[in-house]
C-alpha cells in the first residue's frame, strides 16, 4: 500500500526522467549485444587465418581492422543514443 | 555514505572560452595543426644526403607506416601520390586524440563533433572529387548502378547503394572517431570521479582504502586509450584510403 502511495506521488517530470534513464540503459545494452558477438567472431576468425598463414598476417589484420570499423559503428551509434536520451 | 555526483556533462566537455570563441579545444587544435607541420618541416630540412637520423628519422618512419601499412595495403601503387593527404589527415587526428591522456589538457580535441565531422565532409568531397575525375559520370553509373547484378534488383539496390555511399559514409566516419574519444574520456572521468570520493569518503574509514581499486582501473584505462588515440587516428585514414581507393578505380 504504502509502494502504491509512493508511486502515485510520483511527478510526471520525474516519471519522465526515470523511464529516460531505464530507456538510455536498454539502448546501449542492446546496442552493444550485436557488435560484441561480431567483433568477438571476427577477431578470433582473423587469429586463425593468421595462425595458418603466418606470411598474410599484414593482409589479415588491415582487413580485420576495417571490418572491426564497420561492426563498431553500430555500437557506437548505440552509445551516441545512450548519450542523447541519457543525458 | 559517499558522496559522488558525476559532473554535469557541460563541464566535462566544455572549459571557459580562453578569449571569446576561443576554448581549450580550439587550442588543442591548433597545437595540432601546428606540432604537426613543425615535426614534417624540419624533417625536410635536413641535408638529404647523409644518413638520417634523429627527428627525419622519426618522420621518415611515419611516412613509411602510412605507405606500407596504408596505401600499398588498400590503393596499391597508384595510390602512392594520396600519402600526403592521408599522412596529414592521421597526424592531425593523433595529435588531437592523444591530449586526452596527457596530464593538464586531459581532453581529446576529437571528442566535440565538430572536427571529426568537418573531417569527415573533407573526405567525403576528396572521394567523390575523385571518382568524378577518375571515371567521370561513369562514376554515379558505377557506384549507383553495380554491374552484375540482375536488372530488376536495381529497384532495391540503387536506394540502398545511394544511402551508403553517399549519406553514410561520411556520419559513420564522424560518429566513429567522435564517439570512440568521447566513450573513452567519459570513463576516465567516471573512475577519476569514483576513485576521488572513495578517498574522501566519511563516516565509513574502511571504505578510504578501497579508493586504489579505481584507481589502478584508472591507470589501466589510461594505458588503453593511448592505444586507442592511435588505433583511432589509422582506422579513419585507412577508411579514408579504401573509399578514394574504391572511387578512383571501380569494381568490376
Amino acid at each position: 500500500m504504502e509502494a502504491l502511495a509512493a508511486l502515485a506521488a510520483v511527478t510526471g517530470d520525474e516519471l519522465k526522467a526515470a523511464e529516460a534513464a531505464s530507456s538510455a540503459g536498454f539502448a546501449y545494452g542492446l546496442a552493444a549485444i550485436g557488435p560484441g558477438i561480431g567483433i568477438g567472431y571476427l577477431v578470433g576468425k582473423s587469429v586463425e587465418a593468421m595462425a595458418r598463414q603466418p606470411e598474410a598476417a599484414g593482409m589479415v589484420r588491415t582487413t580485420m581492422f576495417l571490418g572491426i570499423a564497420f561492426t563498431e559503428a553500430l555500437a557506437l551509434i548505440g552509445f551516441v543514443v545512450f548519450i542523447l536520451i541519457g543525458l | 555514505m559517499i558522496a559522488l555526483e558525476f559532473p554535469p556533462v557541460n563541464e566535462v566537455l566544455r572549459w571557459k572560452d580562453l578569449f571569446p570563441s576561443f576554448n581549450k579545444i580550439a587550442l588543442i587544435c591548433v597545437a595540432a595543426a601546428l606540432i604537426g607541420s613543425l615535426i614534417f618541416l624540419l624533417a625536410g630540412r635536413k641535408d638529404h644526403k647523409t644518413a638520417p637520423k634523429g627527428v627525419r628519422n622519426f618522420a621518415e618512419s611515419i611516412v613509411e607506416f602510412i605507405e606500407n601499412g596504408i596505401v600499398m595495403q588498400t590503393m596499391g601503387r597508384d595510390g602512392l601520390g594520396w600519402t600526403p593527404f592521408l599522412l596529414s589527415t592521421f597526424v592531425f587526428i593523433y595529435l588531437c586524440n592523444v591530449p586526452g591522456v596527457i596530464p593538464l589538457l586531459q581532453m581529446p580535441a576529437t571528442a566535440r563533433m565538430a572536427l571529426p565531422l568537418f573531417l569527415s565532409l573533407l573526405v567525403w568531397v576528396v572521394f567523390i572529387g575523385t571518382g568524378f575525375k577518375h571515371q567521370g559520370l561513369g562514376y554515379l553509373k558505377n557506384s549507383l548502378f553495380p554491374p552484375g547484378v540482375p536488372k530488376a534488383l536495381y529497384i532495391l539496390v540503387t536506394p540502398i547503394e545511394f544511402i551508403s555511399t553517399f549519406l553514410v559514409r561520411p556520419f559513420s566516419l564522424t560518429v566513429r572517431l567522435f564517439a570512440n574519444m568521447l566513450a573513452g574520456h567519459i570513463l576516465l572521468v567516471t573512475f577519476a570521479v569514483l576513485s576521488k570520493a572513495l578517498f574522501q569518503a566519511e563516516g565509513n574509514p574502511a571504505l578510504i582504502p578501497m579508493g586504489v581499486l579505481p584507481l589502478f582501473m584508472l591507470i589501466f584505462l589510461t594505458a588503453f586509450e593511448v592505444l586507442v588515440a592511435f588505433l583511432q587516428a589509422y582506422i579513419f585514414t585507412i577508411l579514408a584510403a579504401v573509399y578514394i581507393g574504391g572511387a578512383a578505380h571501380p569494381e568490376h
